[in-house]
């Protein structure tokens, strides 16, 4: 249900995003996904990495700002309105998102990253809904 | 022109008879009337008998900010508070505002420094003057408004944020002065050039302060609007504008030593140094009933020279400063110290981040960003709450300092650190050369 994301403060200025990348590569992790939230002023960096810790460690050395957080990666199957049923289930419960995104990761169906302001709530209703979810150990983390 | 001859031109001998005798009536004021000083006092075994003359002025304790921070807001008053009309407020390093109280008698001291300030700039009762700086806690606005009201000028009491509204009126009304900061008379001199209006005006005269000038700024204003820039200086705690005025020779400020005693110090070693000497500047007041201060440290870096003016005046001239013995910042005429970003900081994260704070003047405008880091114990995941940091910052700074800063989030390594004193301000607006 949970899996490890790998957060990282970026400013807006040349560069950076490569700097981050090539410490992480020169430190042989290996990444599964990427996705940036940007504003005018600076950028949050949300990878899916093997070995999350390890990473976050090796941007702290070089003087980068990472945190590892969980958040919950569910399958949505392909088909019309089922990602819409996942949303509703949560919302229905009270539950805000606090972000989305698509996970690059081969399989059936569409796998995404969810951050809600209650993870354990969440993670039970998609556990009584039987939603298909991707766990830290199947991604090899 | 000089408005109050028999006391700005007077000789060096009746004017320090004038300040000797003036100094110990408000030393023996001090000394009964307010605990602080009477303690101080005692605590290097003085009794107001010991003090003659400005000859034993230095054997006097100095009053600082912190003097005032620990007694505020009244302790240090010299009359009860049913004897006081007046209250203004500026920024102080921490904690609380450095105020200024006064007396009916106060006022009109005040309004008689400002009306020989206006007259050393030519200024008479045929002038209609606007007031461009802040009415408020500030003293600019109230104090330049008194004082020109009492030189019987027509004052037109525009306050700060409306610029078109003072171009229309400096139009309609024939002004022919205005008082406000420089950088904010340049800034109004670039719209009147924009909307082709510099010969519409009848202006002739600016008298400019609260904040440092350069003569480049100076000369820009004389050339572009064809007038003359005269320089006032004052400060909350011992008056406010008004202490000091610049006349045409430009060889320093007048500072009206009848009211208010200069001299310098070594900062470092707070010893008194001769006239002449490069130091801090330290202020007594000599007149001033509701709270006078005695060898109140100013932190503004100049030297004194005493010769006779070529203006007639033998009132001591502050020469230009050189910057400030501590680490406040001028910035759009409001003071600004490094300690308030810190004290917002910490209420926003309950720790003090690394923070940068970087004041440029574009456009003849005072910026201020503060840039903090973002390091480990403030970043979250979410773009929200970073964004909510940097609002909150922006809030508090607004609140404690009244100045709209940019706050800008910035990777830990993106700020220089330097070894035990940390640099926190870069200021690239080179006033002090």
């Amino acid at each position: 249900m949970f899996i490890k994301q790998l957060s990282v403060f970026l400013e807006n200025k040349e560069g950076r995003l490569d700097e981050v990348l090539k410490t992480l590569s020169q430190g042989g992790i290996d990444l599964l996904s990427a996705s940036l939230a940007d504003t005018t002023e600076f950028g949050v960096l949300r990878l899916i990495a093997k070995e999350p810790e390890r990473a976050r460690d090796l941007l702290k050395s070089a003087g980068i700002t990472a945190r590892v957080d969980d958040v919950i990666a569910v399958v949505v199957p392909d088909a019309v309105g089922s990602l819409q049923k996942v949303i509703y289930k949560l919302h229905e419960a009270g539950i805000n998102i606090s972000y989305i995104y698509g996970l690059s990761v081969d399989g059936e169906g569409a796998p995404i990253a969810i951050k809600t302001n209650d993870p354990d709530k969440a993670a039970g209703i998609l556990e009584k809904e039987n939603v298909k979810t991707l766990s830290s150990e199947e991604l090899g983390q | 022109m000089i408005w109050n001859e028999a006391k700005e031109c007077m000789s060096r001998d009746e004017l320090e008879t004038l300040q000797s005798a003036r100094l110990v009536k408000v030393v023996n004021r001090v000394y009964h009337n307010v605990e602080p000083y009477r303690k101080k006092m005692q605590a290097v075994g003085l009794e107001p008998g010991d003090i003659r003359g400005i000859e034993d002025l230095y054997k006097l304790p100095f009053t600082t900010y912190e003097d005032l921070n620990a007694n505020y807001p009244f302790g240090m008053a010299a009359v009860p508070p049913s004897e006081l009309v007046r209250v203004h407020a500026s920024s102080g390093t921490t904690g609380k505002p450095k105020i200024g109280v006064y007396t009916r008698h106060d006022i009109d001291i005040w309004a008689e420094c400002v009306a020989r300030c206006l007259s050393t700039a030519h200024i008479t009762r045929d002038d209609v003057i606007q007031i461009g700086y802040g009415y408020g806690l500030f003293t600019g606005g109230l104090g330049a408004h008194y004082g020109a009201e009492y030189l019987g000028a027509m004052v037109i009491p525009m306050s700060t944020g409306n610029t078109k509204k003072l171009i229309d009126m400096m139009i309609d009304c024939g002004v022919t002065s205005i008082a406000c900061t420089p950088s904010y008379l340049l800034h109004v001199a670039e719209d009147l050039e924009k909307l082709g209006l510099v010969d519409k005006i009848k202006l002739k005269s600016a008298i400019c302060g609260a904040e440092p000038w350069t003569n480049e700024m100076r000369d820009q204003m004389e050339q572009r609007l064809h007038i003359k820039a005269y320089d006032i200086y004052g400060l909350t705690e011992i008056c406010g504008p008004g202490v000091a005025c610049d006349c045409d020779y430009h060889k320093g400020l007048h500072i009206w030593e009848d009211h208010f005693l200069p001299e310098v110090i070594d900062p470092a070693t707070l010893e008194h140094l001769p006239a002449g000497s490069e130091g801090e500047l330290v202020i007594t007041n000599l007149t001033k009933e509701g709270m006078p201060l005695i060898r109140y440290r100013t932190k503004d870096l100049t030297h004194l020279e005493y010769d006779k003016c070529e203006c007639g005046r033998t009132m001591a001239r502050i020469q230009r400063f050189k910057g400030r013995s501590d680490d406040m910042l001028i910035i759009r005429g409001v003071n600004v110290f490094p300690s308030q970003v810190e004290a917002a900081l910490l209420t926003v994260e309950g720790t003090t981040p690394h923070y940068m704070m970087v004041v440029d003047r574009i456009d003849n405008n005072d910026t201020l960003e503060v840039q903090v880091e973002v390091a480990e114990n403030v970043f979250t995941d979410e773009v929200k709450s970073l964004e909510a940091l940097s609002k909150a910052v922006h809030d508090k700074l607004k609140a404690a300092i009244g100045l709209n800063a940019k706050v800008k989030l910035v990777e830990p390594n993106g700020l220089e650190h330097f070894d035990g004193k940390s640099k926190h301000v870069i200021d690239k607006r080179k006033l002090y050369e």
